[in-house]
């Protein structure tokens, strides 16, 4: 009941449209039903001459036509076409308000996923929240635009029909109706049973995926390990299942249509033999039995498609539940009455932990003070806390003990974007989206004169990457456009930190894929804007982190060791240790 | 996103060398296949003999106004209808077996193929894009070949056995029905063209909207940190109109069809009960061929509808068919000679590149006239920026590759004199990114050689300093790899992938060094792994540390696609040429 009260706020502002549609519904069915009327008058009206029970109107009109049969086929045409505009009508309404309703689902769960916090992001399934944009919204649009309208179609053809057959004759109506419900309770009964073939069979197609890409990506693999023959096997064990269940499904398939086709033909073979033993025996009028022969096809058919839509409503209200689940992450508060005081990138730490679970600690009772305008370099292994320091900065989490200053001003009382806007980070692995580099490089900064881009792109050493691409920084990013390695994307991401101008800059490791000569251009280039920036540097390689001001070296969250490359060397620490072993092999040829 | 690659391609004519080459590949479900006509036959005959049960009702029974008989033609309805549930099983399950059992055998067919082509195949084609091939547009194909050819013909069969039993009944009348049909022929081809096209715009669009959604949720936390929130809802939002507008637009289309066949129908009933009517009044026809008349001219226009719609169908899975096909006649560029022998020496390592010239494609030569000897058991570094050239050489030495111009010996013996496994089979290579496959971390090390025992791949292990690691997971080698490794961290990837190449025992090895950063302590025992693994064996290293590169053997410096430099460290050096700028660099920091 949750999930239909779900389903109806969904359809907010948009149920006057479904309305129209349900109401031109009605109205389809009522001029389909009548279609079989005028056959059954012109039958035994106009060809035949039994007393017409009908209206006075009606009467009066099929008496003063007598025999001019062009006359009820203008009539048949006349109603078709109504029906026909009714139809269109269903179609049309329905399909604007379950897109407008889809529109509206999209972009409202596109806008929440934007707004939940990083800590959401960080540790979400991301192929599963796909699934549930994708697949789940799909399958309420389905059912809101295409299976809801076909329930109240054939709600309404069996309202209609029985309406009509039971003022024509009672008893033809009771045997006309035996193996409605039958019908009906088979559809429902076998649609539940073969759920689990359908997941099957979605399961083994899923499996086979996974080998086949498994294989392509990791062609070379398989190749250098000669292990061709034991993949083709293991594919065709897995093409041979896919293969059965497939087939397993539509067998079953098979007997559903058989079966429930053996049922709906029964019953309309029991209205023909029935009816033409009452018109045999005077009981009816041929137009009556004919009249019923033709009803019964439009009742049976609806009925079973019933069932069916039936037990699929399930499946659309599991999806709104699915995507409730979204819709009810709490979003990141992003308005706030904070301050936005203008930011130079002065930073003192002061005694500052914090944890992402509670009770354990990443950061412990960090003190340290930068100016701005200096480069701070934070050297430390996997987990000890490194990038931990850039969230905090940019306000992506909050610190929990101690403070942190930004120019004076306590950093939680400072508003997050506006945080954001001051801090520009370069990550390891940075995103570049499916843009052009001209727009990936200037999607914080907005446009930006050609002359001022290229400087920056060569700031961070991209520029003559760029233009050796095909068509320069017009180029698309990604599967449809250019592949741009690791070192290509960090540099791109650098151009695309530096062009903000921002007051604090953060490179979290993001010079890692890039060669020793390269990484050294950019650091000098760095050096020399140093004076508006303040900068840290998050790496590994100690050699790029020697010429900042101040290093730091983290260990479990602790400060083990500050100060300048010369006093780092001259103490005995980890700092000299990690700086011995990546340059043991230099040192051992200068002497 | 795969989708949005194959919606590329036009509509095309019929292509009937195509279709002969598919209905090749369905020839050994031939038997399914003939099984589903005679169904399919049967089942249209039967779809011809409902009305003209009425009409013998309506006759025999009830314009006479008698009973006799009528329990042994409810037992012929009887009949009918078994005969027709029969039939309609029969299709059903025949059909399914055509489907499954075609699209399983172009499958098998096209994953066997990937594994015969060379890598300048891959190296052109993105993974998803052959993903689809193997996927989708199967799929598609093998709806095509049983459902939609099948259905096509129950269209052919059933429009003939409605006309015959027309015509038997009442030819003028049957003529009157008849004449509606061109226009409806007409109109149905078109409107089936627009719907399908408007589908595959929506299609289209639709494909966007998901790139979009695992952008917006891939990239959120760039979004954030970039604070480019409204900006990306609005370009969303331009998004979610356009399917808005573009699938209204299609469910109109397909909205407008079904009115206007009812009212071209509807006038074929309307002449017919017009002249029908006349003609029982005039005693000319009787009652049961006029109400029997009335249902065949609403049913006639079934099997024209389907053909409309399998013939739209069919111009559009064209571009499935084509792409599929495509694929398994690709032929590939590197195979073995024909007439090679099946037994060949052990190979021994020693690799020689003879006046080697290469270009990928004939305009830029990447390598000319290009000479190295290497020892067994020797390591090649090769240094340069990345795009360099660097993998171009190691390409061709695994062959991957074939030199345009040159030879490359193995052991003395030009490569191509020699079976392409006996050379793979000894290569053994390690990726920047290492390459697991999804399974636990036991059967991926196992992959370097099927055969290993448990103690083997632990030996491995251990040989590589990958043991320790593992043993402290909570499952050790049990434990879960993800899909593509995703679970372990770069450097216990490099490991285990050092312990599989291990297990491999090749004469020859490759190794990609990883570049992405990994902490000093891995970084040791990944130094040290690499150590072990490349004792005794010839290797090619695409170097980024230059501590590595110091104790190679030889050393190449590449830049622009060209050798510049070559030698040892000491060499390079003394030479005082771009090596020892490189080197000075990283070192001059300190």
């Amino acid at each position: 009941m949750k999930s239909l009260r779900i389903l109806w706020n969904y359809m907010k502002n948009n149920r006057l449209v479904y309305l129209g549609a349900i109401l031109s519904v009605g109205l389809a069915s009522l001029t389909t039903i009548s279609a079989p009327l005028v056959i059954r008058i012109t039958i035994d009206n106009i060809i035949g001459d039994e007393p017409l029970v009908a209206p006075l109107l009606i009467r009066n009109f099929v008496e003063s036509i007598g025999q001019a049969f062009w006359v009820p086929g203008i009539v048949l045409i006349v109603i078709t076409t109504f029906r026909g505009l009714f139809m269109f009508l269903r179609g049309r309404l329905s399909a604007q308000a379950s897109e407008n309703i889809a529109k509206n689902i999209r972009d409202r769960i596109y806008d929440h996923i934007q707004q939940l916090p990083y800590k959401y992001h960080k540790e979400a399934d991301s192929g599963d929240i796909m699934q549930r944009c994708t697949s789940d919204i799909e399958t309420i649009r389905r059912f809101l635009g295409v299976q809801l309208v076909e329930m109240g179609n054939a709600l309404f053809m069996v309202f209609f029909i029985v309406n009509v057959m039971w003022r024509a004759d009672r008893r033809m109506t009771m045997i006309s109706m035996i193996a409605v419900p039958i019908i009906f309770a088979f559809a429902i009964v076998f649609f539940v049973k073969v759920k689990k073939a359908f997941k099957e069979a979605d399961e083994a197609e899923a499996e086979l995926t996974t080998v086949l890409q498994e294989n392509l990506t990791g062609i070379r693999v398989v190749r250098a390990f000669a292990n061709q023959d034991y993949e083709i096997e293991r594919f065709d064990s897995k093409n041979q299942v896919n293969r059965d269940k497939l087939y397993h499904l539509i067998w079953l398939l098979a007997c559903y249509w058989s079966g429930s086709d053996l049922l709906a033909f029964s019953q309309i073979g029991l209205v023909l033999v029935a009816g033409t033993y009452f018109t045999a025996q005077g009981e009816i009028t041929m137009g009556t039995m004919v009249l019923f022969s033709t009803y019964i096809g439009m009742l049976v058919w609806p009925v079973r498609q019933l069932g069916r839509i039936l037990t699929d409503m399930g499946k659309a209200l599991v999806a709104a539940e699915r995507l409730q689940e979204v819709f009810d992450e709490p979003k990141e508060e992003l308005v706030e009455n904070n301050e936005q005081p203008p930011i130079k990138g002065n930073i003192v730490f002061d005694n500052v932990s914090f944890g992402y679970e509670p009770g354990q600690l990443v950061l412990e009772n960090l003190s340290f003070s930068v100016k701005a305008g200096q480069t701070v370099a934070i050297l430390g292994h996997t987990g000890s806390g490194k990038s931990s320091l850039v969230h905090l900065l940019a306000r992506l989490y909050d610190y929990e003990d101690g403070s942190i200053t930004i120019d004076g001003v306590e950093l939680k009382t400072i508003d997050k974007r506006w945080m954001r806007k001051n801090v520009a980070v370069v990550s390891q692995e940075p995103f570049l989206f499916a843009k052009t580099i001209r727009e990936n490089i200037t999607l914080a900064s907005g446009d930006v004169p050609d002359e001022e881009l290229y400087a920056i792109c060569r700031e961070a050493a991209v520029h003559d990457v760029i233009l050796s691409f095909d068509k320069g920084y017009d180029t698309l990013v990604g599967e449809r456009g250019v592949s741009v390695s690791g070192g290509q994307r960090q540099r791109i991401a650098i151009a695309r930190a530096l062009i903000t101008q921002s007051p604090i800059l953060i490179f979290d490791d993001s010079l890692s894929a890039v060669d020793t000569e390269t990484d050294l251009a950019i650091r000098n280039a760095l050096a020399k804007r140093s004076q508006t920036a303040t900068t840290f540097l998050i790496s590994h390689r100690v050699t790029s982190l020697a010429g900042a001001d101040l290093i730091l070296v983290l260990d479990h969250g602790k400060i083990v060791q500050r100060g300048t490359h010369e006093e780092l060397m001259n103490a005995d620490g980890p700092y000299a240790r990690i700086w011995e072993i990546q340059n043991t092999l230099e040192a051992e040829i200068t002497a | 996103m795969e989708s949005l690659l194959q919606e590329e391609v036009h509509e095309e004519k019929i292509d009937l060398k195509l279709w002969r080459q598919i209905l090749r590949l369905a020839k050994p479900h031939k038997r399914y296949i003939i099984y589903a006509i005679l169904g399919t036959i049967a089942m249209a005959l039967g779809d011809a003999l409902f009305p003209y049960m009425t009409k013998v009702a309506i006759d025999r029974f009830v314009v006479p106004q008698t009973t006799d008989g009528l329990g042994s033609f409810a037992a012929t309805f009887g009949l009918l209808v078994l005969f027709q549930c029969f039939n309609i099983y029969i299709f059903i399950k025949m059909a399914g077996r055509v489907e499954s059992g075609i699209t399983y055998t172009i499958r098998q067919a096209g994953f066997e193929h990937l594994h015969k082509l060379s890598f300048s195949f891959y190296d052109k084609r993105a993974a998803g894009w052959l993903l689809a091939r193997l996927t989708s547009d199967v799929n598609r194909l093998g709806e095509i070949v049983s459902w939609s050819l099948i259905d096509l013909l129950w269209g052919g069969v059933a429009m003939v056995f409605f006309s015959i039993v027309m015509f038997t009944m009442n030819w003028r009348l049957a003529l009157l029905t008849v004449c509606v049909l061109p226009i409806l022929a007409v109109a149905s081809v078109y409107f089936q063209k627009q719907i399908l096209r408007a589908y595959r715009n929506v299609r289209r669009v639709n494909s966007k909207i998901t790139g979009a959604f695992s952008e917006g949720i891939m990239g959120a936390t760039t979004t954030k940190i970039l604070s480019r929130e409204e900006k990306n809802l609005a370009e969303f939002k331009e998004l979610t109109s356009g399917l808005r507008g573009s699938s209204i637009k299609a469910a109109t289309f397909s909205a407008l069809y079904l009115p206007i066949v009812l009212m071209l129908g509807s006038i074929g009933t309307s002449l017919t009960l017009w002249v029908g009517g006349n003609g029982v009044i005039a005693g000319t026809i009787t009652y049961g061929v006029l109400v029997a008349f009335v249902s065949y001219t609403i049913q006639f226009f079934e099997p024209v509808r389907e053909i409309a719609r399998i013939f739209a169908e069919l111009q559009m899975a064209h571009a499935s068919a084509e792409r599929v096909m495509g694929l398994l006649n690709t032929e590939p560029e590197i195979k073995d000679r024909p007439g090679l022998a099946d037994d060949w020496p052990h190979l021994e390592g020693a690799v020689e590149f003879e006046n080697v010239s290469f270009s990928y494609n004939p305009l830029e030569p990447v390598l000319v006239d290009f000479n190295l000897k290497v020892e067994p058991g020797q390591t090649v570094a090769l240094v340069g920026e990345t795009g360099s050239g660097k993998s171009t050489i190691v390409n061709l030495a695994c062959r991957f590759y074939e030199p345009t111009s040159g030879r490359v010996l193995i052991d003395g013996v030009d490569y191509r004199d020699r079976p392409l496994a006996w050379l793979q089979g000894n290569l053994g290579y390690v990726l920047q990114s290492p390459h697991l496959f999804s399974g636990n971390i036991r059967e991926n090390i196992r992959y370097g050689r099927l055969s290993a025992t448990d103690e083997e791949v632990e030996h491995a292990a251990k040989l590589v300093n990958a043991h320790d690691f593992i043993a402290k997971l909570p499952k050790g080698y049990d434990t879960e790899v993800g899909e593509g490794g995703g679970l372990l961290s770069t450097g216990q990837k490099q490991l285990i992938s050092f312990a599989r190449a291990i297990l491999a025992d090749p004469r020859i090895f490759v190794l990609d060094e990883a570049t992405s950063s990994i902490d000093t302590e891995t970084e040791m025992l990944i130094q040290d792994a690499i150590k072990t693994v490349l004792q005794g064996r010839t290797s090619f290293i695409i170097a980024h540390r230059l501590s590595t590169v110091r104790s190679a053997d030889v050393i190449l410096v590449i830049r622009d696609g060209k050798v510049q430099e070559k030698g040892n460290h000491n060499e390079l050096m003394a030479a005082q040429g771009y090596y020892y700028r490189l080197y000075t660099n990283q070192f001059l920091e300190g």
